[in-house]
């Protein structure tokens, strides 16, 4: 089988495309829904559309290894800042009894 | 005596009376008899220090005055510097007049004791005596008009005070504003003549003014300056001296004290119009004087014809009074000044003793009818008298002394003022053709001895009006009795003139020379020079004539009130609207209360009227007009000043309330506003 062009050697395009799609996606979910862990798994997915972005920068681009470090710092501090935010949606369900972001409005007024 | 001691002298006299006044009206209340002896102290003192006056003044010819400077003012533009000055002079019409005055106040005094026994306001009464005693020494003493104005002025107050002693009554009371106020008319005139020569001659001493008129310094330089400053000071002596038109105030005076209206009538207050004109007599031109003469033939004339209708005892002898003023001035208009003098002293002797003798038979009826219990019975209604001769033998025999003096019958002092004063008429209207003036003159002295008589014989002669009343009447006691005897004893002619048929022989005449025209000669009186003369020429005519028409006005009242062979009520009602006019007054108490009284009345309405509408028009509508101002700047400020305020605040608050709607709360919005608002830049930096 003839892989079409555009297929037959992945590029730095394949990757970008595929990291905004994951991006898109991160975003729709954070944007979309209503459950705060939900919302924390979208972070992720955009998170880790912008690690994909930076390893395929430092295998196509100009970043070598700098690339990788960053996509490392970036895994360790989503780790970090999901345990962070874990602990405050805790901290939000028992002050609101709900980790509906729909309910949770107080900004508002 | 030395001069400068007559000066001292007569300063005391002046002052006497004042200290009197002083020491009874703060101490009176609480002296023994509520200080009547001191008051009366006092005035006697200052009788007899005139005594001494008059005496040593009378044996010199030569004039006493003496002069302070009162207040100098420097620099008064256009005019430079004017002295006030503070002055006494004595010559022989003042030594006289002080004499007169203060004897005829020192018998009020002692006759008041009497009289007003028992007064609520007893010592406060002595001390207006004594006040109304100094100012008119002071009109006497003064060598100035200003101080002559000030004093004029002050028996005006006191003559108020003492008519409105019994001020509980209210006819007392407006008795003593009337004389008030009708002194004050004549007063302005007075004031406007003095103040005609003192703007021109910056002096108000009378010898300064008479030195330099007859320089040939007119007021102005106009001769109708001068007429017309005499004239108007004329007005002040119109007002105090009761001559028409300002008459009115005097027989309402009636409604003082007895001793009181002596007082006036005799030598304060009245006389002091007549010492006026005396005074100031170089200073009238021809014109001025022939103004005067006319002025004092009409009051005689008027009151003589009221006195002959009216019944209160007081009332004729008020009109009589006014009639007898308006002889003096009458002989002053015409030139006989010394007459007119005279008269003034004969007249201030047996008018005292009329009006005293008066007050002895009011204070014996009053007496009479406490006795009777009858307290509606009018005590000085001479219908309710009669018959009092009997009971009253002292009272009536100096009373007809009086009466025989003031008709002019001869030996009495009335015979020779009259005589002359009537001989100066006369040769008056010989010379220039006035014959109005004896006429008046004459008919005058006719009716005078009518109404006198017929006073005195309705008083003391005929039946009496109760027979059980006169019982009741008593002889005053002695302290009133003898100032009556001391009054008849100066109504006979010995003291006044050796000759009872001939004045101008007498001391008194000699001493009041006529003082010589200080006018110019255009308008001096022409009639001057040729007189005496002519007086001399109609002399032995008039006396003739003056005694027969006395004597005939005596002898008709004897018939028609005595004998009653002609009916005094045939008569009233043959005479017609005559003897309405006269029973009224002529009327003028009500021309005055239409004329001056309603019109002041009228214009107050009017004023009040303006000053309601008008005035307060004007203040309201300045009022509205604000008020509507300040409402259209207050629609102004509310609509469009806070109205852009509050849109400026309601459009913000619309702008907030359309924005908070964006600020939902939830937190996905704000990052779709992020995102998309992040997208739109993009595209925006992208697309430049």
């Amino acid at each position: 089988m003839v892989l079409p062009e555009w297929l037959a050697e992945p590029g730095l395009n394949h990757f970008l495309v595929v990291s905004a799609i994951l991006f898109s996606l991160g975003l729709l979910a954070v944007i979309s829904r209503r459950n705060i862990i939900m919302i924390l798994m979208g972070i992720e997915l955009i998170l880790n559309s912008a690690n994909l972005n930076i390893v395929a920068f430092s295998r196509y681009g100009m970043l070598d290894l700098d690339g990788h470090m960053i996509a490392l710092f970036v895994i360790i501090i989503a780790a970090a800042e999901a345990a962070v935010a874990l602990a405050i949606v805790l901290n939000i369900y028992n002050r609101f009894g709900s980790v509906d972001v729909e309910h949770i409005t107080e900004l508002k007024e | 005596m030395g001069l400068e001691n007559l000066i001292l002298l007569s300063l005391i006299t002046l002052f006497l009376p004042l200290a009197g006044f002083v020491l009874l009206i703060f101490f009176g209340k609480r002296m023994p008899r509520e200080g009547d002896w001191l008051a009366t102290a006092t005035v006697t003192a200052a009788f007899l220090a005139s005594l001494v006056i008059m005496f040593a003044k009378l044996a010199t010819p030569e004039t006493v005055t003496a002069g302070w400077n009162w207040a100098t003012f420097g620099g008064i533009p256009g005019v430079g510097e004017v002295t006030v000055e503070l002055g006494i002079l004595i010559d022989n019409l003042s030594a006289i007049m002080l004499v007169v005055v203060t004897l005829i106040s020192m018998l009020v005094h002692f006759f008041s004791m009497g009289y007003l026994e028992g007064d609520v306001r007893y010592s406060r009464y002595f001390a207006y005596l004594g006040l109304f005693t100094f100012s008119m020494l002071g009109i006497v003493l003064t060598h100035n008009l200003l101080m002559m104005y000030i004093f004029w002025e002050l028996v005006g107050v006191s003559s108020y005070l003492l008519i409105g002693h019994w001020y509980e009554k209210k006819s007392a009371s407006n008795a003593a504003i009337k004389a008030f106020v009708v002194n004050r008319v004549g007063d302005a005139g007075m004031f406007i003549g003095i103040m005609i020569i003192f703007v021109h001659f910056s002096t108000f001493s009378f010898d300064a003014i008479f030195s330099a008129v007859s320089a040939g310094n007119l007021p102005f330089e106009s001769q109708a300056w001068l007429t017309a400053a005499g004239v108007l000071i004329f007005c002040g002596a119109i007002g105090k001296s009761a001559q028409f038109p300002l008459h009115v105030w005097l027989p309402d005076a009636m409604e003082g004290p007895t001793p009181v209206s002596a007082l006036i009538h005799a030598a304060t207050m009245v006389a002091a119009g007549v010492f006026l004109v005396a005074r100031l007599f170089p200073l009238f031109t021809a014109d001025a004087l022939l103004v005067i003469a006319y002025i004092g033939a009409l009051t005689a004339l008027i009151a003589a014809t009221i006195a002959i209708t009216q019944y209160d005892i007081k009332k004729v002898l008020a009109w009589s009074t006014i009639s007898q003023l308006g002889y003096m001035i009458l002989a002053l208009g015409v030139g006989a000044y010394a007459a007119g003098f005279m008269h003034l002293v004969t007249h201030a002797a047996f008018k005292a003793g009329l009006f005293l003798g008066s007050g002895a038979v009011i204070y014996a009826m009053h007496a009479a009818l406490h006795k009777q219990h009858d307290h509606q019975t009018d005590a000085q209604d001479v219908r309710n008298m009669g018959g009092l001769r009997s009971r009253m033998p002292l009272t009536y025999w100096t009373f007809l002394i009086f009466t025989l003096a003031i008709s002019g019958i001869p030996l009495t002092s009335g015979f020779l003022s009259k005589d002359e004063i009537l001989a100066g008429t006369l040769a008056f209207s010989t010379l220039n053709g006035h014959y109005l003036l004896p006429l008046i003159a004459f008919a005058v002295a006719g009716m005078t001895a009518f109404y006198m008589f017929r006073l005195l014989i309705l008083t003391f002669h005929g039946k009496p009006a109760d027979e059980e009343r006169l019982t009741l009447v008593r002889e005053v006691p002695g302290v009133m009795g003898i100032p009556l005897v001391i009054l008849a004893a100066l109504s006979v002619f010995i003291f006044y003139s050796f000759n009872p048929f001939g004045a101008s022989s007498g001391w008194l005449f000699q001493a009041l020379e006529r003082p010589a025209s200080v006018v110019p000669e255009a308008l001096a009186p022409a009639t001057w020079p040729v007189l005496y003369e002519a007086i001399s020429r109609v002399h032995t005519l008039v006396m003739i004539l003056s005694i027969v028409i006395a004597v005939g006005g005596l002898a008709f009242a004897w018939m028609v009130y005595e004998k009653r062979s002609v009916s005094a009520d045939k008569m009233a009602s043959a005479m017609g609207w005559l003897y309405h006019g006269s029973r009224k007054k002529w009327y003028f108490d009500e021309m005055y209360e239409a004329v001056f009284v309603n019109g002041t009345l009228g214009l107050t309405r009017i004023s009040n009227w303006f000053d309601m509408n008008i005035v307060d028009g004007i203040v309201n509508g300045a009022g509205s007009v604000t008020r509507s101002v300040s409402k259209i700047s207050g629609w102004i400020d509310n609509t469009f000043v806070d109205g852009l305020v509050n849109f400026l605040a309601n459009f913000t608050g619309a702008i907030g309330m359309r924005l908070r709607k964006i600020q939902t709360g939830s937190i996905q919005n704000y990052l779709v506003f992020a995102v998309f608002g992040f997208l739109i830049i993009t595209i925006l930096i992208l697309a430049i």
